[in-house]
């Protein structure tokens, strides 16, 4: 083909320049959905410990990511011993699997969260969020009073569910499909993935941790604190020897 | 040079200004005269690319680079060997996370003396080696500000209210070194009930006025009376307080006798009325307060070093 013909010829122009771009994207992005060691293999007793999110935690990954917080903190440590030092073991890409989007980043405005769960009590959790200079006083963070004073909407979780399961996230819906869960992740946790008790677990959930000390509603801050609280306990990395997770790169 | 250049008013001024040069044009015209010049690259630059392409291909064979179905080339002749805590040898092909497993190796070698030194010293014969004072409490300064200080603040100055002050002379559940680290290691949970409902505002008020008296701030001795018969009494406060009401460190109850205040603010009150007001408030509604345990998060030697760090803050005892 003559360099004549792409110039003039608006078609040809565009379909060769998309081709040219993508090569890079292609030729490092697609392999990794053949490479068997991509996403490492977490498994305690044969069972699978990194599970989808609860329907509480689901939702309170979407106050997460409305409220912006990405913005300024990343979920993903390096294997770096500074990182390791500060915020934990490094994390695995399995860990953030059945995230979508995923949470990682460079910009860290605001400390790493990826292993942020356990840490803090709750009422520390609480007061953080809605008044942050209380307790951090050179924290620039924002305040966000409303999160413990609005009721969390949760209409829509079983919904949220099923459109997470179309790209992937084993949420269950058939008997068979929750038969599949137990295998995989036991059964208390396979209930919790049930999509036809979506609602139920997460009222069972809000009531039975109450999150923000609040007893008589279930609020926003009670599902952001229920997701902060599991954010990178999912693997127990003292059930693996030093080193384990060294052999999948 | 092809005739339509030549033909080209804007190219003829410029090879006519210039030294004579053999620059081709790309070879069509659009809109009639409008040609595009076929210059040769750069020398520093042609050359850096090649420079570049020449280093992928090296880079290609020493590190992991091409896919290959299921797996991948994990290159030739670059291998990282480390030896993990557990004392197992692994050499593997070159990688960033065996990288951090050779820095963590490092690290560990390195502070393997002076950690294996302070676990088997004891706290005081630690306080009397300058050396190792020194290494615990700059380890544990950092240990401090990633773990301790989003609750008990800078210099261990605390919340009052919230969390505890760790810089006075006052400790809830102990304060020897021991004491200190058990509360690290364990957690603990501190409550005293709520009174609303048992007593009414008038004898909270008088309760409050008695552990005022406790430390010597009261300014209404007939009330304060009143609340000594409660405080002993129907409120049963001394099977926590104490009949001293210096508390008692086996439940973390407070010591009521000094002027050291961790939940109700009496010190900033400036009025015998907004004293009352504050301790009134806490009998009122009781107090929940939780270390959360750190055994899971620490090891025993980091627990240690807190617990010298802690102690030394001011207040050990």
């Amino acid at each position: 083909m003559k360099h004549e013909t792409i110039e003039t010829n608006a078609g040809w122009l565009i379909v060769l320049t998309l081709l040219v771009i993508s090569v890079a994207g292609l030729v490092e992005i697609v392999p990794l959905y053949f490479i068997d060691d991509t996403v490492e293999k977490v498994e305690v007793d044969g069972k699978e410990t990194v599970r989808p999110y609860t329907p509480l935690e689901l939702a309170g990954r979407d106050i997460y990511q409305r409220e912006g917080c990405y913005l300024c903190h990343s979920q993903m440590i390096r294997p770096f011993r500074d990182e390791k030092l500060r915020y934990g073991h490094y994390s695995l890409a399995a860990e953030s699997k059945y995230d979508h989007p995923f949470q990682w980043g460079s910009k860290r405005t605001g400390p790493d969260l990826a292993r942020v769960g356990g840490k803090y009590s709750n009422e520390w959790h609480v007061q953080h969020l809605t008044a942050p200079r209380s307790v951090v006083k050179e924290s620039i963070m924002p305040n966000y009073p409303w999160l413990v004073k609005t009721d969390l909407e949760y209409i829509d979780i079983a919904d949220k569910m099923r459109a997470l399961k179309k790209v992937g996230v084993p949420y269950s819906a058939t008997r068979q499909e929750f038969d599949n869960n137990v295998k995989r992740f036991g059964k208390e946790i396979a209930q919790e993935l049930d999509i036809n008790a979506a609602e139920d677990n997460l009222i069972a959930q809000a009531e039975s941790k109450n999150y923000d000390g609040e007893r008589d509603n279930i609020s926003e801050m009670d599902a952001l604190v229920a997701y902060l609280q599991v954010l990178g306990t999912m693997v127990d990395f003292s059930k693996f020897e030093d080193g384990h997770f060294t052999k999948f790169r | 040079m092809s005739r339509r250049l030549m033909n080209n008013p804007q190219v003829n001024i410029m090879s006519t200004d210039k030294k004579p040069q053999s620059t081709q044009t790309t070879g069509h015209a659009w809109d009639g005269d409008l040609q595009e010049f076929n210059n040769p690259l750069p020398r520093w630059w042609l050359w850096s690319f090649y420079a570049t392409v020449v280093f992928a291909l090296i880079y290609w064979v020493f590190y992991p680079a091409w896919p290959i179905g299921k797996s991948y080339t994990k290159g030739v002749m670059n291998t990282v060997e480390y030896t993990t805590a557990q004392g197992k040898h692994v050499v593997t092909h070159w990688n960033t996370r065996a990288l951090y497993e050779q820095d963590m190796q490092a690290a560990r070698a390195a502070q393997a003396p002076l950690l294996k030194a302070l676990d088997q010293t004891s706290y005081a014969d630690i306080l009397k080696d300058a050396e190792k004072l020194k290494f615990a409490k700059s380890m544990a300064k950092v240990l401090y500000a990633d773990n301790c200080q989003a609750c008990h603040q800078a210099g261990g100055a605390g919340i009052i209210g919230k969390y505890p002050n760790l810089a006075d002379d006052d400790w809830l559940w102990g304060g020897s070194f021991e004491q200190i680290q058990n509360t690290i290691k364990e957690g603990h949970t501190g409550m005293m009930p709520g009174f609303k409902g048992r007593l009414d505002d008038a004898q909270i008020d008088a309760v409050a006025e008695y552990v005022l008296t406790l430390s010597g701030q009261s300014s209404d001795a007939k009330m304060s009376q009143r609340g000594r018969q409660i405080f002993e009494g129907e409120g049963g406060c001394i099977s926590c307080h104490t009949q001293k009401g210096t508390g008692n460190i086996a439940m973390g109850s407070a010591n009521l006798t000094d002027k050291i205040w961790t939940i109700a603010d009496v010190s900033a009150a400036k009025t015998a009325l907004a004293k009352r007001a504050a301790i009134h408030q806490v009998v009122l509604n009781g107090v929940t307060r939780k270390m959360p345990t750190w055994k899971e998060r620490l090891s025993p030697t980091e627990i240690k070093m807190l617990a010298i760090y802690v102690h030394e803050l001011g207040g050990g005892k």
